[in-house]
């Protein structure tokens, strides 16, 4: 009690480094984008004009339509990922972990193989695949009789979104596959076998048995999606480019903040309404991964083996 | 009798929906680099074909060796992701021993504050890291990329790596502090390598994102001398959209290096993930 312990040196050292670059280029910058997105530009000079940027943001038609706009592409976007996305690697990942199945290995390499891909490589390969002038798509379709179904996808308002999302989706499938056939190897054989005792097999084992077991990694996996999606850029920006055509019919988050950030064509630059953008994306962010942690993640029940 | 045939029946038909997909995976990778080696006439008349001799053309890739500077974006890349790579391990596996290690007051506070840059994205920081770099004058520098890359990876490699290291045995860690060995040399010496397979996951996990990036590249490193290989063959394709020998061979030569790597490494990736799940 008397004696204080000596202060250990090592621990500081050991925190350091980690501690300094993460919080000077991560947390800072963070907090100081929060902090921008209070201020502008008033003839020349910068002012606080607290929570002003926010109001034109959200309300002045200028900018409201276009954030509206992108935000409910955004939702789209990650509607058709929870919807499409996960279900398919769910059930791939049920269909690889059924036991004495061959090849499973090959399998699980290959379906992995776009998610290592970077976003240049997978928008430009599918701009050329949906191409109507190389002619994959439309020849793939004739060959089964529905030429008729072919459109030019990507450069159809109605239909463009749609399809980056569904080329995001054969991208990333590779991960909840992944996480969920790991959650599916984790349950022990006794519970399987008990099951089996049961007379419990098949899908109906998947349903009952399984699939309650492995709702904490589907619950991960969503707010992976989440956080993902709200942060997308890549995609859209590499096969629509910077306007997000057509007609922003693709414009997300991620492009309306490079684009008032930096500009585009005749508009300037704005790093202040570029921070309000970032802004509203963390606390939209934020928001979901609230709602996972104190909603979805509390009243999942976690067992134990 | 039956249910063996039912369940031959069932194992078909899981093959088949496996296959299936692994079409799907597989197709578009497999049109782009058979098409980087035909002739323009061919990859028009018959898209999905083979390359035969009479159809086997290189131009695509003479075009793109001489037009871009191919091997200096393909270093770039290299230099920022292995140093990147380097930086995020060695403070990663630093702080993480530290955090499982020693008990100090606000122990857990630092946890859940390394742990805050798993959810948040770093690019919401862009505006004010910009001007940082702009600032200190690392705008259109390697090290611009490779800090900012340091930072993103090191939230989860902390939280993976002291997951492991709680796991490493006390008595053998007590062993080496009763034998004379320094906090530094039990690190070095006994921890780090019994953690090797750990740091092997979190390597691949933070890799990949690295290597593929566009926005950063584009923002802070845009000049030619600094252009990855991301950024650089979008670019690149951008400007030679028409030639579409070009364009294939700029899409076949980024998409094989990785292909290699991950081909090399599938097997530890794989078990990675499955580690973290298992345990």
């Amino acid at each position: 009690m008397a004696t204080r312990k000596p202060f250990r040196w090592h621990v500081g050292v050991f925190l350091a480094p980690a501690l300094l670059v993460y919080s000077a280029i991560m947390i800072l910058p963070l907090i100081g984008t929060l902090n921008l997105s209070l201020f502008n530009l008033e003839q020349g000079q910068r002012v606080f004009v607290g929570l002003r940027n926010f109001a034109t943001l959200f309300g002045d038609p200028r900018w409201s339509d276009a954030f509206w706009n992108a935000l409910g592409n955004n939702a789209w976007f990650f509607l058709v990922h929870m919807l499409v996305q996960n279900p398919i690697g769910i059930l791939l990942a049920a269909l690889l972990s059924s036991p004495r199945l061959r090849m499973a290995a090959f399998y699980r390499t290959a379906i992995f193989i776009p998610t290592i891909l970077s976003f240049v490589v997978v928008g430009f390969v599918w701009k050329l695949i949906l191409s109507p002038i190389w002619g994959i798509a439309p020849g793939m379709l004739d060959a089964v009789g529905l030429k008729s179904l072919f459109a030019p996808w990507l450069g159809r308002e109605g239909t463009a979104l749609t399809t980056l999302a569904l080329i995001s989706v054969w991208q990333f499938v590779g991960i909840p596959m992944m996480l969920i056939y790991a959650a599916l190897l984790s349950i022990p054989d006794e519970v399987i076998e008990a099951a089996e005792m049961d007379g419990v097999t098949g899908w109906s084992q998947f349903w009952k048995i399984k699939l309650p077991l492995i709702l904490p990694s589907i619950g991960i996996i969503s707010i992976l999606t989440f956080v993902g999606n709200f942060n997308a850029f890549d995609l859209i920006y590499v096969s629509q480019g910077a306007l997000a055509g057509p007609n922003f019919s693709t414009d997300i988050l991620g492009t309306f903040l490079y684009r008032t950030f930096f500009g585009f064509q005749l508009q300037l630059g704005d790093p202040h309404m570029g921070a309000t953008i970032a802004t509203a994306m963390f606390g939209i962010i934020l928001m979901g991964v609230c709602i996972y942690l104190f909603t979805i993640q509390t009243r999942l029940r976690r067992y134990q083996f | 009798m039956s249910i063996a045939r039912h369940s031959t029946s069932r194992s078909l038909a899981a093959h088949a929906v496996l296959i299936l997909y692994t079409l799907i995976a597989l197709f578009p990778v497999f049109v782009i680099v058979v098409n980087s080696f035909k002739s323009r006439r061919a990859i028009f008349a018959e898209p999905l074909a083979l390359p035969r001799a009479e159809t086997f053309d290189l131009v695509g890739y003479r075009t793109v060796l001489q037009q871009g500077d191919f091997l200096l974006y393909f270093q770039n890349s290299m230099i920022v992701t292995l140093a990147s790579l380097f930086f995020v391990l060695l403070f990663g596996a630093m702080a993480a021993f530290a955090l499982s290690e020693y008990r100090f007051r606000g122990n857990s506070l630092m946890g859940l504050y390394l742990a805050l840059g798993i959810m948040i994205p770093i690019r919401l920081g862009t505006v004010a890291i910009l001007q940082m770099m702009v600032a200190s004058g690392l705008v259109n520098t390697l090290t611009a990329l490779i800090l900012v890359y340091t930072a993103q990876g090191l939230p989860l490699a902390v939280f993976i790596l002291s997951e492991f290291m709680r796991n490493v045995s006390d008595d053998l860690k007590n062993a080496g502090r009763i034998d004379g060995l320094s906090e530094y040399t039990i690190f070095f010496r006994l921890v780090l390598p019994l953690v090797r397979p750990a740091m092997a996951t979190v390597a691949v996990f933070t890799m990949i994102p690295i290597w593929n990036d566009l926005w950063f590249p584009l923002i802070l490193a845009p000049s030619e001398e600094t252009k990855t290989l991301t950024l650089g063959s979008q670019s690149f394709i951008g400007q030679f959209v028409t030639d579409w020998n070009a364009v294939l061979a700029a899409l076949g030569l980024a998409i094989v290096p990785v292909l290699v790597l991950y081909l090399i490494f599938s097997r530890q990736l794989i078990r990675g993930i499955t580690a973290g799940a298992v345990k």
